[in-house]
């Protein structure tokens, strides 16, 4: 099991990048390597040009501003676990990322390439839906911002044309004191879920819900944000009964099927991931003014 | 193997405290050259990619994948790989040694993988918990063991490697 041959481009800097995208005929980019490489060694995909972005400089990094978390495409998910700001201002990143692969995967591989590889089981799309982020994407006609909402197009099929790259996500920040839960079943750790539930709520001074975020991933062919759960939700005090009905919710969205694992049972679980993710937002979430 | 299409490249970079300077294909992985071109045939390759971690090596003193990495990816960083983990003449690694007492090991294959991969986490964390251990080599698959003595032994080797009396 090896690649195929292919030529190795190794540019250092974003315009260059795009640059070979658009000379190169059947080229692809290489981020972390850690789905692209397996893809490769099997032949899977026979690119004729291996654009490597393991230079990019400026694609790494955290940088947390006043309302917002900017994070360049090519930041190691281990550095993103690890990062303490990052952690403090919304602790649900570095909790969905002890669920993405292993320690030695997480070493290498890099938040842009999970969202462009864009697995519908994959922890990462899920945290960049429910925390509403924007996704930054630059091509030789500039640089063009989406909401993740508008992200997939479909099953692992990225909004992202073939000249054009992710650069960056920024993920707004939410108010101190609200809450996070995430919620994963898979058959063995570090395999891809089989449903995954993220959950964000803010109390109101009385102790209501005043803001809630509720995702699904695993089940359908992308993850996706949950409306009805999230209005169960809004403005309640987050009672079992509460809780229980945008579980209920969770349970309606559309589940794909396969030899392993029919549509039901995947339904199923997302409401019971709902459940315990909705569990941890609401013992997370301290009452307060927002 | 080597085509006049297939592409190669100079690269020169550190394995296990040592100066290398190589021309590789640049669809060689790093495990390939690690095992072919420098003969260093500790690093396993079991189903390359990317499952069950018996090519984990060190770059940069992070564990990684070597089946999932090109050698020309490589270049300019530092590799440690099982062999160099203790001195070829010296005492074996803490870690090695107490899996040799704890019987961490059976037909060995995993075991360069585990080695690296917990060489990392006690450096990281130097008393990890049981879960800690098991939560780091859950990306690092053995058939013979069943793992619990491979827990043991990381344990043991973290109590040595943090002083503490009782486990000298
Ligand atoms: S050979 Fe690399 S993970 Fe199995
Ligand atoms: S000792 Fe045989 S695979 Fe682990």
């Amino acid at each position: 099991m090896k690649p195929p041959p292919f030529r190795y481009h190794d540019p250092d800097s974003v315009e260059e990048a795009i640059g070979l995208l658009g000379r190169l005929e059947n080229a692809r980019l290489l981020a972390g390597g850690q789905s692209l490489m397996p893809m490769l060694n099997m032949r899977f995909v026979l690119p004729d040009h291996l654009i490597d972005l393991a230079r990019v400089e400026a694609l790494r990094g955290v940088r947390l501003e006043a309302d917002r978390a900017r994070i360049g495409a090519m930041t190691v998910q281990r550095d993103l676990e690890r990062d303490a700001a990052l952690a403090e201002r919304l602790p649900l990143v570095a909790e969905a990322l002890r669920w993405v692969g292993h320690r030695q995967t997480r070493n290498r591989g890099t938040l842009g390439g999970s969202l462009c590889h864009l697995d519908p089981a994959a922890e990462l799309p899920a945290v960049c839906a429910v925390l509403d982020a924007v996704v930054r994407v630059r091509g030789p006609g500039g640089e063009r911002q989406l909401a993740f909402a508008d992200f997939p197009l479909g099953y692992m099929t990225p909004a992202i044309e073939p000249d054009e790259m992710l650069v960056g996500v920024e993920l707004p920040l939410w108010p101190r004191g609200h809450g996070h839960g995430f919620a994963e079943f898979a058959r063995r750790h570090g395999d891809y879920a089989i449903a995954l539930a993220a959950v964000q709520l803010a109390l109101d001074a009385s102790g209501r819900i005043a803001r809630a975020a509720v995702a699904i991933g695993g089940v359908g062919p992308a993850p996706v944000r949950v409306q009805a759960a999230e209005r169960a939700l809004l403005g309640e005090a987050p009672t079992d009964a509460v809780l229980a009905a945008a579980a209920a919710a969770c349970r309606e969205v559309e589940a794909m099927d396969d030899v392993q694992v029919p549509g039901t049972y995947r339904r199923q679980l997302a409401g019971v991931m709902a459940r315990r993710a909705l569990a941890d937002a609401v013992a997370r979430a301290s009452a307060q003014g927002t | 193997m080597m085509d006049s299409t297939e592409q190669t490249r100079d690269i020169a970079l550190e394995v296990n405290g040592r100066a290398v300077a190589e021309q590789v294909p640049v669809r060689l992985t790093l495990a390939d050259f690690l095992r072919q071109q420098l003969g260093l045939t500790g690093t396993h390759l079991g189903c390359e990619h990317g499952v069950c971690g018996a090519c984990t090596v060190l770059v940069d003193g992070r564990s990684a994948r070597a089946c999932l990495m090109l050698a020309v990816q490589a270049d300019g960083r530092t590799v440690t790989t099982v062999e160099g983990l203790a001195p070829a003449d010296g005492p074996l690694h803490p870690l090695q040694q107490a899996f040799h007492e704890c019987h961490g090991l059976q037909c060995g294959f995993c075991t360069p993988g585990m080695l690296t991969t917990l060489a990392e986490l006690l450096a990281e964390c130097p008393r990890p918990t049981e879960d800690e251990v098991r939560v780091a080599i859950s990306g690092n698959l053995c058939r013979c063991t069943g793992y619990q003595a491979i827990v043991d032994a990381a344990l043991l080797a973290a109590r040595r490697m943090a002083g503490d009396a009782e486990a000298a």
